[in-house]
């Protein structure tokens, strides 16, 4: 705090950032789960000899248990759900980032051109980003889930990706409004750089931080949304899984096996909580006097 | 004192209604454009809610198309939807065929809105002394557990915390009914309401421990003190009130939670609400089923923002002027 006043609103530079944000344990420790999970998600499923779809007769809705051959348990259906979680955590994980990649490209794009243009373009830019602001974003999602069929990946992602841009777009045309006032921004005009070259080469990289706080608080976001529309039966079908769907089976199987719900929402809400921590952190570090 | 505060009310409410007007004319548009982006992309989708029936003879699909009135032109069928919502008339179901949607939403609304208020009003009765005692005692064991619990009820989302409340307080402990409803009584009602209130509850404690340290330490607060003010007096007359400004403008978002929450409490506590309706439409590709939830939901979440800006415009003057 008292380096943050110290600091005044200037912006602090790259490494300072990151010194802050290494000292903050927190973030730190959410990271690392996070890095640690993503690993799991991607080798974990190798690690055990079944496959997320594969039926085992033998072993019907087994609890868990580090002896037996099904470490985290099955399904009614004899699936191992040490693999259908993490193959869930994977398609969770992947869905939200690639969304929230979707969603930080628009919502950039959208935001600096805005912000940079200014004027009559700026403002017709923001009147459509108010009214979809305005709209309630997940009905459209189902609106989309609903026209396309449902358990088109892609088309989950891009429905995702596509509401998940409107504050990033806020942010990013404030942050360009007061840049582009700066006067490297003015000695490049003055050489004469058009203004795709000004907003690639100077306003976009110069929004890194911003970005990036915004883009690690989005993908919980947008995790959490593709989890609801799978949890609903409007995302990933079967014999796919995401953590959403394996959630909502498991609170159909509660009452004869309560380890279904628990294994996958001790997954999802790790993977929520520790995206929120880091992302609380990131900002704390890049923007200390922001808050 | 008394007379400055009639005075400005006098005066705020004629301001107050040139805001209002403004802010309901703003809202129109945006729900029309609601209702025409919902009906253009789901009619200009490839396949439709037959398609998955077994084969229909060309005669019985006429038949269909024209009951449905998917017979005519595209520009007439949104004119006849208009002119058929502006009645109240949301058109004809098309898997549950006996039913008309007005007639399903006016069956399932009172369940959902029972549940909705009371977590609104129960996020509110509890987040707001919470948040108090939490910025009262600033470090001390309450504040800490409340900072903890409300990341927490922050970060989870109610499809989690929903089958886990009735799996603890419905299977582990039978206080309360897993799920189900039964109209009057309540017993049915305290599980998805909790569920539905807990982030938004854990919100409006963070604001309000966030405001009234804030306003704690303003200067008028100061003054009130050395003026010998004590405490409560302190708190109630001058700090509470500024301090609770930013929960009134979260009121709106925090409606808009809670009507998309309800789809998920609706789902997993069985209740017969028009969240489910809404879900099952999507599953069967129930065009007019979407349709009327959809701009049902999307007219509700406009109308509890507009009612939070309204009451929050009324409290706070500085916003009617921009």
């Amino acid at each position: 705090m008292i380096e943050a006043q110290a600091l005044g609103r200037a912006r602090p530079s790259a490494p300072a950032g990151v010194r802050r944000l290494r000292e903050n344990r927190v973030a730190v420790a959410a990271a690392i789960v996070i890095v640690a999970l993503a690993l799991l998600a991607l080798f974990g499923p190798a690690l055990s000899p079944y496959s997320y779809d594969a039926l085992d007769w033998q072993h019907l809705a087994v609890p868990p248990g580090l002896t037996a051959s099904h470490w985290l348990g099955t399904d009614p259906l004899g699936r191992d759900l040490y693999v259908r979680t993490l193959h869930g955590l994977r398609l969770s994980l992947l869905i939200g980032v690639l969304a929230s990649a979707v969603s930080v490209g628009i919502g950039v794009a959208w935001g600096a051109v805005a912000g940079y243009v200014g004027g009559r373009v700026d403002s017709w830019m923001m009147r459509v980003v108010d009214v979809l602001y305005a709209l309630p974003y997940l009905f459209v999602v189902i609106i989309l889930a609903t026209v396309f069929g449902r358990g088109r990946i892609l088309m989950l992602l891009i429905a995702i990706g596509a509401v998940g841009w409107l504050t990033m777009a806020r942010v990013v045309r404030g942050q360009t409004l007061s840049l582009k006032r700066r006067e490297f921004i003015e000695a490049a005009r003055a050489m004469g750089l058009g203004t795709p070259a000004i907003l690639l080469r100077h306003i976009v990289p110069n929004l890194a931080g911003t970005v990036a706080v915004f883009a690690t608080l989005t993908i919980p976001e947008l995790i959490t949304y593709e989890s609801f529309l799978s949890f609903l039966g409007l995302g990933v079908q079967e014999p796919q899984a995401s953590l959403g769907s394996l959630i909502n089976d498991g609170a159909r199987q509660m009452l004869t096996a309560p380890w279904m719900l628990l294994v996958p929402a001790a997954f999802l809400v790790t993977l929520l909580l520790c995206f929120n921590l880091l992302g609380d952190g990131l900002r704390d570090a890049l923007d200390p006097a922001g808050h | 004192m008394r007379c400055a505060q009639v005075l400005l009310a006098r005066r705020g409410g004629n301001t107050m209604l040139g805001y209002a007007v403004r802010r309901i004319a703003g809202t129109v548009p945006i729900l029309l454009i609601l209702v025409t982006l919902s009906f253009f992309v789901i009619r200009l989708a490839p396949g439709g809610p037959f398609d998955e029936e077994r084969a229909l003879t060309p005669e019985v699909r006429a038949n269909l198309d024209r009951l449905y009135g998917l017979d005519r032109p595209l520009g007439v069928q949104y004119l006849h939807y208009l002119d058929g919502l502006a009645h109240g008339d949301f058109g004809l179901s098309y898997t549950l065929r006996d039913d008309s949607v007005a007639s399903l939403i006016a069956q399932g609304l009172p369940v959902s809105a029972a549940v909705g208020f009371a977590a609104l009003v129960l996020a509110t009765l509890a987040g707001v002394p919470l948040g108090i005692a939490a910025a009262l005692r600033r470090g001390g064991a309450v504040d800490y557990a409340v900072t903890v619990l409300a990341t927490l009820a922050i970060a989870l989302p109610t499809f989690v915390t929903g089958p886990l409340l009735a799996l603890l307080f419905g299977l582990a402990l039978r206080w309360l009914p897993v799920a189900g409803w039964q109209q009057g009584d309540p017993r049915y009602l305290i599980l998805p309401a909790v569920t539905l209130a807990l982030p938004v509850c854990a919100a409006i404690a963070r604001m309000t421990r966030g405001g009234l340290l804030e306003t704690l330490s303003a200067s008028f607060v100061r003054t009130a003190r050395a003026r010998g003010l004590g405490p409560w007096r302190v708190l109630s007359r001058h700090a509470l009130r500024p301090a609770l400004l930013p929960v009134v403008s979260y009121l709106g978002p925090a409606a808009t939670y809670v009507v998309t929450g309800s789809l998920v409490v609706e789902t997993v506590f069985a209740l017969p609400g028009t969240g489910r309706y809404l879900v099952q439409g999507a599953i069967d590709r129930d065009y007019t089923l979407v349709m009327g939830m959809v701009i049902l939901y999307g007219a509700l979440t406009l109308l509890l923002n507009l009612a939070a800006d309204l009451l929050y415009g009324w409290l706070d003057p500085r916003v009617r002027h921009d």
